[in-house]
């Protein structure tokens, strides 16, 4: 099967009884043994686990959605047996997790089969995929460029071809921007929609789970799965279930799209501007609206991001500062030193500006804006021209996605090759709970070929 | 707020909270607390309303 078969297909081919899900797995980890060296996604591969369970499957009924599909996690998302590193030396010293999490147990219930744990930025505080411990997970498309980050290990994973499907967590951007550097579909959901339960925490205010993908459709398939409500995650919503694969090839008759102008086009690149231009072109979009005190939207989620992150991680910087990777230890401790009425204010912020995005959501449906402001950056790079100024990178490669997060509204990014053959991600925002929406236009968008995924030659 | 202002603020608040800070940390700890305090400016800077209620555990 090729490599970059989709989910469905996989999971279309093993319900056929045209392959085995012992094949695909077989498959999938003769890939992964041969091309992890080079792209470092993984952290631990569970073979014999992802045997037992493709075996197990090929000898029952054969059903699932996702019947066979290997998966994989970004290692702050527990999986049995294994300590959640969060990207961490600090955590190597933690217990196994006596359990997977709930994401991980709903994903295998429709059939899927974990393959292992992914690389990441240490405790998620970063954009770039790089780690001191274990080192960088790279771009599929350029082995010297960065993954993105902090999920860095499933861009990279899904990008080259490894796995078809992984989960990341995104604070600020951190599912978006690996999809954007590796040319994937990504699932930023509504804040509250997926249980966090059975993952390590960065920022409990912005923190969020989603799947990276090569389709729209595989988007949708997990994150059916994965929803419903988790008494658990006292930041999930208990609200119904609100399947979405079905409604995917509904068009976008009727919908009122706009491109974020202003603070989202300062400061994008060449290659950002022209893939938000192509898909708003794709989409027949010809209103650009200003999105309220964005740039403080942006200060805010930083505020919340550094405090909360600080806090966290106090005792540990105490502790054990040496055992940090010193980009994020020194980041922390900068963040360990902001006055508190900061982050009370900022937290008052974030009421006003969703009461603003809520209103601007009243006439419109959906806001295209750039995922990124470039291209994957060289690994190692630490300063980027931004808005003509030379700025540090690790703090702004999420100017564009932490405005959104920090709302906690849904975002599919789709991926846009650009002509320096690198890709970059728009993200598709739309209001809370309405993740259908989002999809449906990333399907769209995908279906008339102005999204789609790139295949690197590995 | 100028470096050496910045470097008696970490230096006092690190002792106070316990963080022990190498000084080869200092430059970099010294950068990122720049650019937070930039943020935590304008974050100051909004006028709200005595009555908005914070959102730390947030529902969309």
């Amino acid at each position: 099967m090729n490599p970059f078969a989709t989910a469905t297909e996989i999971a279309a081919a093993v319900r056929d009884g045209r392959t085995s899900a012992s094949a695909v797995i077989d498959a999938c980890l003769t890939r992964i043994e041969r091309l992890n060296p080079a792209l470092n996604a993984f952290t631990a591969v569970t073979a014999e686990r992802a045997r037992a369970r493709a075996a197990a499957l090929d000898a029952g009924a054969k059903t699932g959605p996702l019947a066979g599909v290997p998966f994989a996690v970004k290692n702050l998302i527990d999986i049995a047996g294994l300590p959640t590193l969060a990207g961490s030396k600090i955590n190597r010293d933690h217990p196994p997790a006596a359990a997977d999490s709930p994401l991980v147990t709903r994903l295998e219930a429709a059939g899927a089969i974990l393959v292992g744990a992914l690389n990441m930025g240490e405790y998620a505080y970063d954009f770039t995929g790089e780690n001191a411990h274990e080192g960088p997970s790279r771009n599929p498309h350029d082995l010297m460029r960065m993954s993105g980050g902090s999920s860095g290990g499933s861009g990279s994973a899904v990008g080259g071809g490894l796995v078809p499907l992984a989960l990341g967590s995104d604070t600020n951007g951190s599912i978006r921007v690996p999809s954007s550097f590796c040319g994937l579909f990504g699932l930023k959901p509504t804040y509250g929609r997926l249980t966090r339960a059975g993952s390590f925490p960065f920022v409990s205010s912005l923190d969020h789970l989603g799947p990276l993908a090569l389709s729209v459709a595989d988007l949708a398939l997990s994150y059916d799965a994965m929803q419903g409500y988790d008494r658990h995650d006292p930041g999930c919503a208990d609200r119904p279930v609100d399947l979405v694969s079905g409604g995917l090839e509904s068009g976008i008759g009727g919908l009122r799209i706009v491109s974020a102008g202003g603070y989202f086009r300062a400061g994008a690149s060449p290659e950002a501007l022209a893939a938000l231009d192509g898909i708003a072109a794709a989409l027949g979009v010809t209103e650009t609206v200003t999105i309220p005190e964005a740039q403080r939207a942006r200060s805010a989620a930083y505020i919340i991001t550094t405090t909360e992150g600080a806090a966290l991680h106090l005792d540990r910087l105490r502790t054990r500062p040496d055992d940090f990777d010193p980009d994020v230890r020194d980041r922390l401790i900068a963040g360990a030193l902001v006055p508190a009425a900061a982050l009370v204010q900022a937290q008052k912020f974030r009421r006003w500006f969703c009461q603003q995005m809520l209103r601007l959501f009243d006439r419109v449906d959906a806001i295209l804006a750039p995922a990124t402001p470039c291209v994957a950056p060289l690994i190692g790079q630490k300063t980027f021209v931004l808005d003509g100024k030379e700025m540090p990178l690790r703090p702004n490669i999420g100017i564009y996605t932490q405005p959104i997060s920090f709302i906690g509204l849904p975002v599919v990014a789709v991926p846009v090759a650009t002509a320096s053959g690198l890709p970059i991600g728009v993200q598709v925002i739309t209001a809370p709970w309405r993740e259908d929406m989002a999809l449906r236009i990333a399907r769209h968008l995908e279906a008339g070929g102005a999204a789609r995924t790139l295949q690197p030659d590995l | 707020m100028d470096d050496a202002a910045l470097d008696a603020w970490i230096e006092a608040a690190t002792a106070a909270l316990g963080i022990a800070v190498k000084p080869e940390w200092r430059q970099a700890i010294r950068t990122h607390l720049a650019i937070s305090l930039g943020h935590a400016e304008t974050v100051l800077a909004a006028e709200l309303s005595d009555h908005l209620d914070p959102a730390p555990v947030f529902r969309a």
